[in-house]
């Protein structure tokens, strides 16, 4: 018997992007163009899951997954909605001084769950506005006005409001509480927001700001690994989806001697050794099966398990090596950090392959498993949902991997471009 | 709930530290020395002055001990070890014990053995002790009446040089309804007799993270309100991360970001309103403990008629030397400084005493301080932040320990935690660490030594430590900084070397040299 040729690396990438990809077709309303954070059903709308939406839709373009024509019908019409939507101080407007609710209702496009104003999230849906901004260029009716409505969403921006007292942005603002008092602690995946909070040619966030986050940072060496730490993985990917950290450095980054994408690499290698190491005995954890990040998980219980109380948790921004930690796996997490690290990446889908298959259900990687939590398969608890960031950032960090698409697309957006240089970055194609 | 019984410790306590037939002595016509304020500095600096031959008199209005022995450190350490022990008893099977099944919490036994422990901590300092020591001292409300005189219990005691050190009290929260309601305090909680069923802490410090755990362990339902974004906003975002994560698997209900706005009464019960992210809801609860912070004591001590300059908020103004705005007059501990700590009290009393007796020029700003807060896991802190170093423009550089990488730590199943030490980049001298460990407060000492005597991380790496040890968590760390050292070049270098030996003749690579 003829042994079936091994699956190629491009082929094993191209199942899971595609299968990432799919989401976006399947929880799509064409109508508002939003897309729900959930294949919960009734799940509304994340304006974050939409930004990445309207980036992987060129992505499906350029691997023959969509028609041009149909990717600039749906950026379109999210656009339109959102350049159009009530931007009052109601408090089921879908925005507000230029930024949007983090959860809006997937027909009617108002807030839901007295969800935040997030300036986050409105980062993340910027950013795939302006990528789809850049790579519609043709000089048809359709594709000028995908240009025109991204620019305008973005200056109506005012990230001068959203400044708090000690220069960094406020995390979030509430029509019935003000701004949210999160603080800027510590490293996070803020960077995007600061380049486009800086680059506003209208309300612009202080130039001093992003300097107020970055001296909270912390330079560490973990396992005899410099970097710059921060415990989930999901931190050190998203600014990274859009924007090619390779060789750019900031003032902090120049001062060790490092770079962002560098430090994601090493990052990704700190998670890989924690799983090796696996102090707390979790089941699967190894050197091919890690990823600690934010996420779903098998609910807030303890359970007795082998002699040893087992806390489990719902979900939650897990972490490492700090924790929190309960055993549950994020596959999502681990291939985002493909083009940071592409072996371990890889060789950690082929392990969860092998010996989970039952974890990927349609070619499509879950939100997280759980091997020690009690159950039929081998990995145990499987999260039930996809989660359209999860896919999202599958989608876009593959395809920077393959081809730099999204990389390349961002370069030449002049507002990014800015922000970064204003918050210090030098280097590299800056 | 909170009337404490009188039983033959409190009645110790009170003989010790006040005796109820206490007469004043007569007082002398002049003092070296005049301590206002027996507390952890007041005693120090009495006790020291009167060591170097100084007439000292000391004089204070409540128990002798301040808030330490009475209110503070010594009572809350000790039922903290008791909460510890229920929550081993609880967690046995984690260890491969046996646990003892249904667990009956005797919580006035808990508070007997405080007050046992109390009683024994304050014979060291109770008033035959000081008077064996040659302080005098007088019991009353002291208050300036000029430059360099104060009055107490219809005395007047003339001073060459006196020291304010009265301490600070709870600062009492601005909550509508709060005062009519009614709340503990560290003041008052050690006082309980009964464990409230619901409790409530407002104040995610020090203070509200330690009796939060504290009572969840003796089996109250403890809701825990913090108006910032995390615990122990002065620590480290993974520290106070640790410390949240191991407050809720201990049971306590945890509100960060959500003040509390207005406090009402029905029935027996008080009803908390709390407000997070602009939705408000109510709490209903037996008790109310507040820990927002301490605001120095000054009511009273006329400090107007010495010319001493003050400010309700930070207290006594002091220069480095702890000289007041009158020459004769110094001040120590919590009336005039930031760091609240006993240890950090006792310290600057020592050097208010030097500079106010010996001409002494000894300077505040030059102590090591390190401090701990006594949850479980504990984290310690010595030295400056990293992000109060990068504010200076001072490169750091940090080396991590996982306790969960420490031996000792998984042997003894208390692997929650880390040390971080910071160094100035491109050195090992150390700016400042942090530790989150079960022992913390034991653990961070050996790093405040090495500070304190210019101890860098390549000297703590040449120490041998008795393994295995929690401890060796900081040489572990020392040693990673070891290994930075090792460039390429140098292990280029080595590679060379080593070659060369390899190609040497047996009898000379054995020379001796």
């Amino acid at each position: 018997m003829v042994e079936p040729p091994a699956q190629s690396d491009d082929d094993l990438l191209d199942g899971f992007q595609r299968a990432a990809f799919s989401y976006f077709v399947e929880h799509y309303n064409p109508e508002t163009g939003l897309v729900a954070d959930t294949s919960r059903p009734g799940a509304p709308a994340s304006i974050a899951v939409v930004g990445f939406a309207l980036t992987s839709y060129l992505v499906g373009v350029e691997r023959g997954w969509m028609t041009r024509a149909e990717a600039a019908t749906r950026a379109l019409a999210t656009l339109r909605f959102f350049g159009d939507s009530d931007q009052s101080q109601a408090s089921d407007a879908t925005g507000y001084k230029g930024f949007f609710y983090h959860f809006l209702d997937m027909t009617s496009g108002r807030r839901v769950w007295q969800s935040e104003l997030s300036l986050i999230d409105t980062t993340l849906l910027l950013a795939g506005m302006m990528t789809a901004g850049v790579y519609f260029s043709a000089d048809t009716l359709e594709e000028t006005e995908i240009r025109e409505r991204a620019d305008a969403i973005y200056r109506r921006v005012d990230w001068q409001w959203a400044s708090a007292d000690g220069g960094t942005a406020w995390q979030g603002w509430k029509p019935e509480g003000g701004f949210l008092h999160y603080g800027w602690e510590g490293y996070s995946e803020g960077t995007i927001l600061y380049a486009l909070g800086l680059g506003s040619p209208s309300r612009p966030l202080s130039a001093a700001s992003y300097g107020a986050w970055t001296a909270t940072y912390q330079w560490e060496n973990i396992y005899d690994c410099e970097f710059l730490y921060a415990g989930p993985l999901f931190i050190h990917q998203f600014s990274h989806a859009w924007i090619d950290f390779r060789a750019i450095r900031d003032p902090f980054m120049r001062e060790k001697g490092s770079d962002y994408f560098e430090n994601s690499a090493r990052a990704t290698w700190v998670q890989r050794e924690y799983a090796r190491r696996n102090p707390f005995d979790f089941l699967g954890y190894g050197e091919d099966c890690w990823g600690v990040s934010a996420g779903d998980g098998p609910g807030f219980t303890t359970l007795e398990i082998d002699g040893r109380a087992r806390r489990f948790q719902g979900y939650a921004a897990r972490g490492a090596p700090y924790g929190p930690d309960d055993g549950t796996i994020s596959p999502c997490a681990a291939l985002a950090s493909l083009p940071f690290a592409p072996e371990l990446a890889l060789s950690c889908m082929r392990h969860i392959g092998a010996c989970y298959p039952e974890v990927i259900r349609e070619g499509r990687l879950p939100n997280s498993f759980n091997p020690t939590w009690p159950a039929d398969g081998p990995g145990g608890w499987v999260s039930p949902d996809d989660f359209g960031l999860d896919q999202g950032v599958l989608v876009l960090m593959i395809e920077n991997y393959r081809s730099g698409l999204i990389w390349s697309l961002t370069r030449r957006c002049p507002y990014i471009g800015a922000g970064l240089r204003r918050a210090g970055f030098t280097g590299g194609w800056l | 709930m909170t009337a404490p019984p009188v039983d033959r410790f409190h009645q110790a306590l009170l003989d010790s530290l006040h005796p109820p037939a206490w007469r004043n002595p007569a007082s002398a016509p002049r003092y070296d020395l005049v301590v206002i304020g027996a507390g952890p500095a007041g005693l120090t600096a009495a006790r020291g002055a009167a060591a170097m031959g100084a007439k000292v008199a000391l004089v204070e209005r409540g128990l002798i001990g301040g808030v330490c022995i009475n209110t503070g450190c010594a009572p809350s350490k000790a039922i903290i070890r008791t909460a510890r022990l229920y929550a081993d008893m609880r967690d046995a099977t984690d260890f491969g014990g046996q646990s003892p099944g249904e667990i009956d919490i005797d919580f006035p036994a808990v508070m007997q053995r405080m007050r046992r422990v109390q009683t024994r901590l304050a014979q060291g300092d109770s008033v035959e002790r000081l008077h064996e020591a040659g302080v005098e001292v007088f019991f009353g409300e002291a208050q300036f009446v000029g430059p360099d005189a104060i009055a107490v219990g219809g005395e007047t005691l003339h001073f060459g040089k006196a020291i304010v050190a009265t301490g600070a009290r709870p600062m009492t929260p601005t909550i509508p309804g709060l005062a009519e309601a009614g709340y503990l305090t560290n003041e008052t909680v050690f006082a309980l007799n009964q464990c409230p069923p619901r409790l409530m802490v407002i104040g995610g410090g020090p203070l509200g993270c330690e009796l939060a755990q504290a009572f969840c362990r003796f089996g109250a339902h403890v809701i825990l309100v913090q108006d910032e974004p995390m615990f122990l906003p002065r620590e480290e975002r993974d520290a106070a991360q640790i410390l949240s994560d191991a407050l809720a698997r201990d049971g306590v209900e945890i509100h960060l970001n959500t003040p509390a706005v207005a406090v009402r009464m029905e029935g027996e019960k008080r009803i908390v309103d709390l407000v997070s992210q602009g939705d408000k809801f109510s709490v209903s609860v037996d008790m109310i403990l507040t820990g927002i912070g301490r605001s120095p004591n000054l009511a009273g001590l006329n400090l107007e008629a010495a010319g001493v300059r003050y400010d309700a908020e930070c207290g006594i103004h002091v220069d480095d030397f702890l000289r007041t705005s009158n020459q004769r007059i110094y001040a120590a501990g919590d009336v005039c400084m930031e760091h609240k700590f006993t240890h950090a009290a006792a310290a600057s009393a020592r050097i208010a005493v030097r500079n106010a007796l010996f001409l002494g020029r000894r300077r505040l700003s030059a102590l090591v301080i390190p401090w701990c807060t006594y949850t479980d896991p504990e984290i310690a802190h010595v030295g400056i932040y990293v992000r109060e170093a990068r504010r200076a423009n001072v490169p750091v550089r940090t080396f991590t320990v996982l306790m969960h990488d420490v031996d000792r730590a998984v042997t003894d199943g208390e692997e929650d935690g880390f040390v971080k030490i910071h160094v100035r980049d491109g050195t090992d001298r150390i700016l400042g660490a942090t530790v989150v460990a079960r022992h913390a407060g034991e653990m961070i000492n050996g790093i405040s030594l090495a500070i304190t005597s210019g101890l860098g991380l390549r000297a703590i790496a040449r120490v041998i430590q008795a393994y295995p040890t929690q401890a060796g968590a900081i040489k572990l760390a020392a040693e990673a900084f070891s290994r930075t050292r090792l460039t390429p070049s140098r292990k280029a270098l080595a590679g060379l070397w080593l070659a060369w030996r390899r190609g040497l003749p047996a009898k000379e690579r054995g020379r001796p040299h």
